[in-house]
């Protein structure tokens, strides 16, 4: 049982097994970016609201600014940089993106929603990206972005 | 800071039993915001009690009589859960109205009871539905109801030495369940005002949020409810509900907005449920 203040952690990152000593403190947003070189995930508001550190924690959406990086010991981590380039493509044609800081976040729970089809049958897509903050577009050109990239039928925001 | 991680709830129990105690940790998205660089000398002192990691506790169990939370049940796992929609889809409405997708897929409902935020969300829906939270250390289990937990503000029954391992909701029909959060926004916010209420063969509850110093059972509500007294507009349950709460000016609203908007919000939802209220 660890009871060190030093921890190695094994990992899967971006598809590929990681070994990694960190300290308990250290929080996975800063484990990317500093010791892994990462930096697609950005520190917004490092609480939990503005989503601009999104990464898939086991496939699912999480904000990597609160996850302790010692938890993800065995776990799967995706990033933003393993999204391919044209994932983007629906995104820049509706205007999704204008300074950019949020883009990031945006694109990873957008692409997650885009392979969980299933999820518009219960949510909505302004509800299922309502945990990344945009100060620039309005959302009206990501929420579009994400429409258009998506096959199934949806409610543009009013239904349940 | 140390951080211990426990294979087994045995070995989680015994490391519990430690003088000070090891707080626990599970979701970490409510002690990550107070955590790093920043603040406080006391979280450079702290150790912490990880049980991530005890698979056993992340279950969610439909029996005949009781439908069980293990403790590492996230908000996320509740909303794809068949039987929390079946019977208890409070639980889906109060899940959906935390944080983000992000949040929800981290935080645990054993987290949002000890973390005891007068102004919880799953709080509200857990305790009208009569749950009771499972509390194991080296000496034993017990049982605490939900309604009983809370003492005051950040107060509760469980001792330092005490893990949350499971909550049990019993499972009955009803034939009202009315969840209300009132936020600036429907996303990432934390409630002004929050509301359930649930009817069966037990009764009604009233569980108000953010309005007293922990969430708790609005009695005075609930018996005038029972006594079937006519209700004719949101004044008349206004002394009722000031026998019951005592709400604050704080950052995210005032004692006055409270105190009424949760009269309107009793009052309109249970017009046209109930014959008493017109």
């Amino acid at each position: 049982m660890p009871d060190s203040n030093n921890i190695n952690v094994e990992f899967t990152l971006n598809g590929n097994p990681i070994s990694i000593d960190v300290a308990p403190r250290d929080r996975l947003l800063d484990t990317l970016r500093y010791a892994l070189d990462l930096t697609g995930a950005k520190e917004g508001c490092g609480e939990g609201e503005c989503g601009a550190c999104t990464v898939y924690l086991d496939g699912v959406p999480a904000n990597s600014c609160l996850i302790p990086t010692y938890q993800v010991s065995g776990r799967a981590i995706d990033t933003i940089e393993s999204i391919p380039a044209d994932a983007l493509s629906d995104m820049l044609a509706s205007g999704a993106t204008q300074c950019g800081a949020c883009t990031p976040g945006v694109v990873m729970t957008a692409c997650w929603l885009k392979r969980h089809p299933e999820l518009l049958k219960t949510h909505t897509v302004r509800e299922l990206m309502a945990g990344n903050l945009c100060r620039c577009t309005g959302y009206d050109g990501i929420i579009d972005g994400i429409t258009d990239g998506c096959q199934s039928n949806y409610d543009r925001g009013n239904a349940s | 800071m140390k951080v211990l991680s426990p294979r087994s709830l045995d070995e989680a129990c015994a490391l519990l039993a430690r003088d000070p105690a090891p707080r626990p940790i599970a979701g970490a998205t409510d002690i990550l915001v107070h955590w790093p660089d920043n603040l406080n000398a006391k979280a450079e002192t702290e150790t912490y009690l990880d049980i991530s990691a005890l698979s056993d506790l992340r279950h969610i169990t439909r029996e005949d009589d009781v439908l069980t939370l293990g403790a590492l049940t996230t908000y996320w796992d509740v909303i794809q859960s068949q039987a929390c929609r079946d019977d208890f889809p409070m639980l889906l409405d109060a899940a959906r109205q935390v944080g983000s997708v992000q949040i929800q897929s981290r935080g645990t409902w054993a987290g949002n009871i000890v973390n005891a935020s007068p102004a919880a969300d799953g709080v509200p829906v857990l305790m009208a539905y009569d749950a009771t939270v499972v509390l194991r250390s080296k000496s034993g289990e017990m049982e605490v109801r939900l309604d009983e937990f809370y003492s005051g503000y950040k107060q509760m029954q469980r001792r330092p030495d005490q893990l949350i391992t499971a909550i049990r909701i019993p499972r009955r029909t009803y034939d009202t369940q009315i969840f209300e959060k009132v936020g600036p926004r429907r996303a990432q916010a934390i409630s002004k005002v929050g509301l359930a209420i649930t009817h069966s063969t037990e009764g009604w509850r009233v569980v108000a949020a953010a309005v007293a110093p922990m969430i708790l059972r609005c009695k005075s509500v609930e018996a005038l409810l029972e006594s079937g007294a006519p209700v004719r507009s949101p004044d008349d349950l206004a002394q009722a509900i000031d026998q019951d709460v005592a709400p604050i000016d704080d950052i995210r609203s005032t004692r006055e907005y409270r105190q009424r908007v949760l009269a309107r919000l009793i009052y309109h939802d249970l017009k046209g449920v109930l014959p008493a209220f017109s």
